[in-house]
């Protein structure tokens, strides 16, 4: 008997969109807490940023490296975008439809549905900003470069911004995409969907706490620290010749 | 019995004739004494001999088998049969499923959009190698399978899942969590010949279960519990696998 041909694209996009979505969201998880690093120390922060450079790989720093990784996450949120942007409603009447839906059934998870779609929005403009930026200026990643770039660069509000719709998108991302493949449902859905709920919440509250303070530490450098040396930071015990 | 006066129910219903050329969608409020142990079938039932003879709404069974009489309480789709009044404020709004053709005032056609579907799905055992021998044993099956089926042959078909569904009401010719249920459960069933390919064809597809947006309304309005977060995972994840297989 001959196999029927099938159409594969639809399923190719469905798992190439909660692919994507995934790398995204566990990227966020390592990024905002590498981002963190200020509260412990500017010396700590420094060497996140070195490590990433590959300073401790190579010896020599390669800022090259955040060029290229901006690069690699800037595509697949490109692509995560254009797979998502299928889902949106396209009419003034869709959007209707499914906001009174949504109210008249006082819904929770048709409700985290929207938030996905209004913090998806937001992030196809800032999310992007902050990536070309990633790209285009490697080098300008530290304890005082980057308190400068929230301070002098009037980047805080954006950064605010993004640190709100990144962190709910990510974790209500993962929520979703655990019920939607049924990963972890257990013999009772309803106990483990429970539980992967709380999780969810907890970590959106505790992700955006800690990404405010980081915030938080940034602005007061940028706002206390004299930079009139340049806004490079001297460390006293690692000393590094620039790569140029 | 308690000397506590019981509270006193205020209904607002959705009315509306489509028939009727001179009706026009409005609310009508009517007042009823609550009764110990009172169901919005009964209320529904006091309505229209005391209140308002005209007033349309569907029932069978009055005991949560039938699937007749699905409809808005307080904005959610549930079965008013199964629905105590106890558990509900002194106001309660009823209205008509979306979606459905509208008969008049509560009363839907659901029987006429489930036809659709179980037409659209072929929801039955296709078998194209034996012809049907009924003097033959049927094939055995494990137990736990056969709980498994019979689990989601509970559907009543009475389209709460549908009207819980923001994606249906988006994109109508989405299949649904009762359409997604009824090809899991023949995904299931051994006895049923159809391949993988066969039910790509059908639900491989944005109309399908690559459409589901997992609001899961479906699964939080269903008035027989059914795996339906589950099964819509299950067929997600045989979707995809048949997707890669060739």
């Amino acid at each position: 008997m001959r196999k029927k041909e099938i159409n594969k694209i639809p399923a190719r996009l469905d798992f190439l969109q909660s692919a994507t979505g995934l790398i995204l969201a566990l990227f966020i998880v390592g990024h905002i807490l590498f981002e963190a690093s200020i509260l412990v120390s500017d010396e700590m922060m420094y060497r996140v940023t070195l490590m990433f450079e590959g300073y401790y790989f190579f010896g020599e720093r390669y800022p090259g490296i955040i060029s290229f990784l901006a690069a690699a996450i800037g595509s697949i949120f490109i692509l995560h975008a254009g797979l998502a942007i299928r889902k949106f409603p396209a009419s003034y009447r869709d959007y209707k439809t499914i906001t009174e839906h949504t109210k008249r059934m006082k819904h929770e998870d048709s409700y985290l549905w929207m938030v996905q779609v209004i913090t998806g929005f937001m992030m196809f403009f800032i999310g992007s900003v902050h990536l070309y930026i990633m790209f285009s200026q490697p080098a300008n990643i530290g304890p005082f470069a980057s308190s400068s770039r929230v301070v002098d660069e009037l980047m805080g509000p954006l950064y605010f911004m993004l640190l709100i719709s990144v962190v709910s998108h990510a974790f209500i991302g993962l929520y979703r995409l655990a019920l939607k493949w049924g990963f972890g449902e257990g013999v009772d859905t309803k106990k483990s969907r429970a539980r992967f709920k709380i999780l969810m919440k907890s970590m959106i509250a505790l992700y955006i706490i800690v990404g405010l303070f980081s915030l938080g530490k940034y602005t007061y450098i940028g706002f206390h620290h004299d930079f009139s040396d340049g806004v490079r930071y001297q460390s006293k015990t690692i000393v590094v010749g620039e790569h140029e | 019995m308690s000397e506590e006066k019981n509270r006193v129910l205020t209904i607002s219903i959705l009315r509306f004739d489509p028939h009727d050329s001179d009706d026009f969608p409005h609310m009508e409020s009517y007042e009823v004494e609550e009764a110990p142990g009172m169901t919005l079938f009964v209320v529904l039932n006091e309505i229209r001999e005391h209140h308002d003879n005209s007033l349309k709404f569907d029932f069978v069974c009055r005991a949560g088998i039938c699937g007749s009489c699905s409809m808005l309480v307080n904005g959610k789709p549930t079965l008013a049969c199964r629905t105590l009044t106890k558990k509900l404020d002194a106001h309660i709004t009823l209205a008509p499923l979306p979606l459905f053709e509208l008969i008049g005032d509560l009363s839907i056609y659901t029987g006429k959009w489930m036809r659709g579907l179980n037409e659209r799905l072929e929801t039955w055992i296709h078998d194209k190698s034996n012809e049907l021998n009924v003097d033959a044993l049927e094939e055995r099956m494990e137990p736990a399978l056969a709980d498994e089926i019979y689990e989601l042959d509970r559907c009543v078909e009475c389209g709460c899942c549908v009207a819980g569904c923001g994606t249906i009401q988006m994109r109508p010719d989405f299949v649904g969590a009762v359409g997604l249920n009824k090809v899991a459960r023949y995904h299931l069933d051994p006895r049923d010949k159809r391949e993988d390919e066969e039910y790509y064809e059908m639900i491989g597809n944005e109309d399908g279960v690559f459409g589901c947006m997992t609001l899961l309304g479906c699964e939080d309005v269903c008035p027989k519990d059914l795996p339906l977060q589950s099964k819509i995972a299950y067929m997600r994840r045989m979707m995809l696998k048949t997707s890669l297989k060739n």
